[in-house]
């Protein structure tokens, strides 16, 4: 199970990399690997939209299941990565090279309640598989 | 009686349980609930509950003695032979819906070849497996605009010249969404409202736009212009078919209908009194994600042999469950079929000769009432094979006289159109003789004079 | 070797079916709406005939062999009703034919809703829904009705266990409640300690399947519908299991406020490889107004000499039409025919038998496959598909196995509270050799995942067609056999 140490995570297996006041968030390698072979992806915001923690940013969809991207932060979407849209076996292959959306944070305290790698590591094993 | 079995079979049977008789298979049920005595009549044989129900089937009228030119939703068609000889096969009729794909090729590929014909008839690009009916796949279509648009729209355009039902069943199924306003169809409203005069209604605000072609009236127009003004307002379009008319007249999709839906009972599926039918449900390309119900979708094994299975069954509720668009599970399976092999043994050939059957005697129909004093046929413009006949008298009074002449009279408008009293539908189908139109137009004329 | 499209075995100019040439005056078509091209197939009858012949004899059903899925009740499928449905009396009716001359057909629909009132102990019955799902969402919407009517509008949850079929949530969500998961506890049940948290007076309802999804018969259903009740709740009862309840127990007895039937499950209407079904829904007293309608009532009553004069009528404050029509009339006669036969004794029959038959194929499975929740299961019961001393085999390779012993499989990875998932429900149809030959081939299957894994990985081997690239047709997304671009 990859868990890059330089990223946060969320509850709801989006990772997060934070660049002074921007959030790029993607899915983990746990999240990808429970959907398996992806096969739609869908955004559910705009740019320029205002998002709250916990809302939904995208659809992704895999033969056995569909799930929502959660954010894991709130603030203002400034990017969309139009080209997962078409390229979505990124997902499964490099979960971490693979980013869905940039988030302005309007709380940058909504970071620190994330979990880093070690206690998201401890949080994947105690969920089994 | 179906159970098969025999004392000593269960009496082996609860020993291997470990339990002495089948009242202690019961025994999580409280006690003041168990065993109730069921007030039901007592039991018949086969034969019995035979002869006791074509009594009672004889007691109605059926169009095999009445002579029927009733439409308004539900069309009187001659139905092939081979149709029923197929449906009736018991790996047709008793298969389940086909999760297991490599036990169920048969339906997958039958439904396969139904969403082909589907696509094919209607001129667009994917269909589902089929709906309940044409009034809950014109509410699905409601439910899928509304979440296309993720609720930021919040109105709906009707057209009063949609089928009343339809426009009852998506008010139903769209009352749970809150501040959705629903227009076009206002009983103040004229019902032959023209699509111009609806177009105005269309705005930013608006998710859907719904018609029907032909309307329920039996009227038909190009909608292009109309198709149009509706993308330009960036809302979706909804055309309501009739598939028989389809083989005739130019596609919704020509016209650059979004969503087509329709009734698809015309398509080998007798009367059976409403039910059950057949719900057309057909998109663009982009829509396919948000359609309600199964797709079947072409596929190999690992030899490369060409199969069918459902897929983007992420959309559904057994997967998506809370978040699934719709909660369809069953569908018209069997239904779908009936349509695809009557498509098929009609094919391109038969199916126009029964839209032209349908069309011409209509026609004919409608040239001679239009004769008879007292009676004016209201439609002008063009129609496929239903019009509105203004009569002299309230519709039921005529109906009553057409039923002791042998006739199953059209639909009485005014029970659902407050401006049409005293106005009737008919509808001509291929299993209307000349013969019969005539005794029509002969009995209609008998009842103004006698 | 794959059976071609109906496009693929089409000739140019081949002719099905004939039509006679028109016997009235041909009138213009109407200009620059006229049809160009009709990409439908040609073909003769004898091809369409032997296509979709072919086509039935890829597919698995009732008549062939044993389908136990688990809460769909594969029983059997009575050739009457096939007749009987088809008696021209009954087919060649218009649904909009006036009342007095479908006398017959309203006179059985009235019966229905009656014997549906009487197996349920409920107080109305309407047959307008055409499939479960669509009775849940009537259901749901009499709920809501139900609440707004009583000034009740906050009340925006509905509470679905965690062990229900998708539809329930699904549908909770299609008619704007949140849905709330309430979890089972260690035998099954609905955890009460966290049903009690979880009511208030924002919890519109529960919806819950008794005997539930486990196949168990909720052994504090008191208590439940007490608790809810008690919050001013609502009780759906999802009937899909009402197999093991006829005779036995009547849900409107225990308290239940509405509840679907599946005509297509319990009353032996084909499953017609997905659809069509039914799905009437029953309601108690105080819900009677809320039905969806028109449904038949008694316009006159009869006499010792005459039948009563039926009609239909919307209840007083309907929550609207949700189909077209009246109803899947075809299965409400099917279902009609098959009550008929049976008879009040005959209903216990059922359920006990169905039980029976359960209880038999639990206990002789038991020991080779780990069984969640021990104790008596009602018509249907789960099994975990997965051996700790057979790594890598999983329930979805158990169920390709049973292919190859020519059995449907059991239905896999529901409920989502099992831990690779086998729902078994046999119904009383099935003779005891059956069942025996059916628990025979699982405990060879569940030696073979010991011995040779590899078959059961590779299963299944006999079928038309092996297991098929799911990714792919979704990735690829061919949903139609033929395009115009290709004439």
């Amino acid at each position: 199970m990859n868990i890059p140490g330089d990223l946060k995570y969320a509850k709801t297996d989006e990772w997060v990399k934070v660049d002074g006041n921007v959030a790029t968030i993607g899915i983990t390698d746990y999240a990808q690997s429970q959907l398996s072979d992806i096969v739609y992806f869908e955004f559910k915001v705009d740019p320029g939209e205002s998002v709250k923690k916990g809302g939904t940013a995208a659809t992704v969809e895999s033969v056995k299941a569909a799930s929502d991207i959660i954010f894991p932060v709130s603030g203002k979407v400034v990017e969309l990565n139009d080209a997962v849209a078409d390229e979505f076996e990124g997902i499964n292959s490099k979960p971490y090279e693979t980013w869905f959306l940039k988030v302005e944070l309007s709380n940058p305290a909504d970071v620190d309640a994330l979990m880093d790698a070690a206690e998201y590591e401890k949080y994947c094993e105690e969920r089994g598989h | 009686m179906f159970i098969p079995h025999t004392d000593s079979e269960r009496e082996e049977m609860l020993k291997e349980i470990g339990i002495g008789s089948l009242d202690e298979l019961f025994t999580a049920v409280p006690k003041e609930f168990r065993f109730p005595k069921l007030n039901l009549p007592p039991a018949l044989t086969e034969m019995e509950v035979l002869a006791e129900l074509t009594e009672l089937s004889s007691v109605n009228e059926s169009t095999r003695e009445l002579m029927c030119f009733l439409g308004a939703g539900a069309y009187n068609h001659y139905i092939p032979a081979a149709v029923d000889a197929i449906i009736q096969r018991g790996e047709f009729l008793t298969a389940y819906t086909p999760y297991q794909p490599e036990v169920s090729q048969g339906t997958l590929q039958a439904i396969f070849e139904y969403q082909s014909l589907i696509a094919l008839l209607t001129g667009m690009e994917v269909s589902n497996a089929s709906h309940y009916d044409g009034a809950t796949a014109a509410a699905e279509a409601a439910v899928l605009a509304y979440h296309h648009f993720r609720g930021k729209r919040s109105r709906i355009v009707l057209s009063p010249a949609v089928n009343p039902q339809y426009r009852a069943v998506l008010r139903t199924y769209m009352s749970g969404y809150a501040g959705l306003e629903i227009v076009g169809d206002e009983a103040a409203n004229s019902p032959f409202t023209t699509i111009e005069e609806l177009a105005k209604l269309v705005d930013v605000n608006t998710s859907l736009v719904v018609v029907q072609y032909p309307d329920f009236f039996g009227r038909i127009q190009d909608l292009t212009a109309f198709a149009q003004k509706v993308h330009e307002a960036g809302a979706l379009l909804t055309v309501v078919i009739n598939p028989t008319a389809l083989a005739l007249l130019k596609t919704p999709g020509e016209f650059g209908a979004d969503i087509v839906v329709g009734e698809g009972q015309p398509l080998g599926i007798p009367m059976s009194f409403g039910g059950p039918y057949l719900g057309l449900f057909a998109t663009k390309k982009e829509l396919v994600r948000k359609i309600a119900g199964r797709l079947v979708g072409e596929t190999e094994d690992a030899n490369g042999q060409r199969g069918y299975v459902l897929t983007l069954t992420a959309r559904e509720q057994h997967i998506r469950r809370e978040k699934a668009t719709s909660n369809i599970c069953t569908n018209q399976g069997l239904m779908a079929l009936a349509s695809a092999v009557y498509l098929s043994l009609l094919g391109k050939h038969g199916l126009r000769q029964v839209a032209e059957l349908c069309y011409h005697k209509a026609h004919y129909a409608a040239e001679k009432i239009g004769q008879i004093a007292g009676f004016e046929v209201h439609t002008d413009g063009p129609f496929f094979h239903e019009f509105v006949v203004k009569t002299p008298a309230p519709v039921a009074d005529i109906n009553l006289h057409l039923l002791d002449h042998g006739i199953l009279g059209g639909y009485d408008l005014g029970k659902d159109y407050p401006g049409l009293e005293n106005h009737m539908l008919i509808a001509v189908t291929e299993m209307n003789t000349r013969e019969e139109i005539d005794t029509l137009c002969e009995v209609l004329q008998e009842y103004n004079h006698g | 070797m794959a059976e071609p499209t109906i496009y693929e075995i089409s000739s140019e100019g081949r002719i099905g079916v004939r039509f006679p040439e028109p016997d009235v005056p041909r009138t213009d078509l109407p200009a620059g709406l006229e049809r160009t091209t009709l990409p439908l197939p040609e073909v003769s009858e004898l091809d369409v005939v032997r296509h979709f012949t072919h086509l039935s004899q890829l597919n698995f059903s009732i008549d062939g062999g044993l389908y136990p899925l688990g809460s769909c009740t594969m029983k059997y499928n009575p050739k009457i009703n096939e007749d009987i449905a088809r008696l021209p009396g009954f087919a060649f009716t218009h649904p909009l034919q006036p009342a007095e001359t479908v006398q017959g057909n309203l006179a059985l629909m009235y019966e229905l809703q009656e014997y549906l009132k009487e197996i349920s102990g409920l107080a109305a019955v309407s047959l307008q829904p055409a499939a479960g799902a669509h009775g849940e969402f009537t259901g749901v919407m009499i709920i809501k009705a139900y609440h707004d009517a009583n000034g009740q509008t906050h009340r925006t949850k509905m509470l679905v266990p965690d062990s229900a079929h998708g539809t329930n949530p699904a549908t909770s969500a299609m008619r704007g409640y949140e849905v709330v998961s309430v979890p089972s506890d260690s035998r099954g049940n609905i955890d009460l300690a966290a049903l009690k948290e979880l009511c208030s007076d924002t919890v519109a309802g529960l919806m819950l399947t008794n005997p539930n999804t486990l196949g168990l018969f909720e052994e504090h259903v008191v208590e439940v519908l007490d608790l809810i009740h008690g919050c001013g709740g609502l009780v759906y009862g999802d009937g899909a299991n009402l197999n093991a309840l006829l005779g036995v127990a009547r849900p409107g007895d225990i308290g239940f406020d509405v509840m679907h039937f599946n005509l297509h499950k319990t009353f032996s209407t084909p499953h017609g490889g997905g659809g069509p079904g039914s799905g009437p829904v029953g309601v108690a007293e105080h819900l009677v107004d809320f039905l969806p309608g028109p449904n038949v009532v008694i316009a006159e009553e009869g006499s010792e000499d005459e039948a009563p004069l039926f009609d239909l009528a919307m209840p007083a404050q309907s929550i609207g039409r949700v189909k077209s029509f009246h109803g899947h009339f075809g299965m409400i006669l099917r279902a009609f025919t098959y009550i008929s036969m049976y008879g009040a004794e005959g209903m216990r029959q059922i359920a006990e038998h169905a039980v029976l038959n359960a209880n038999y194929l639990l206990a002789k499975l038991h020991k080779t496959y780990h069984v969640p929740y021990d104790r008596i299961c009602m018509h249907e019961f789960v099994m975990e598909g997965v051996f700790e001393d057979a790594p890598g085999v999983h329930a979805l390779d158990i169920a390709k196995r049973l292919m190859d012993y020519k059995f449907h499989p059991p239905t896999n990875y529901f409920p989502l509270i099992v831990h690779e998932a086998l729902m078994i429900e046999p119904t009383e149809t099935e003779n005891k050799q059956t069942l025996d030959q059916f628990a025979e081939a699982l405990i060879k299957i569940a030696e073979e995942a010991h011995t040779q894994p590899d078959l059961l990985h590779s299963a299944p081997h006999i079928t038309p067609i092996g297991r098929l690239d799911e990714v792919k047709a979704a990735k690829e997304l061919v949903l139609c056999c033929w395009y115009p671009e290709q004439d």
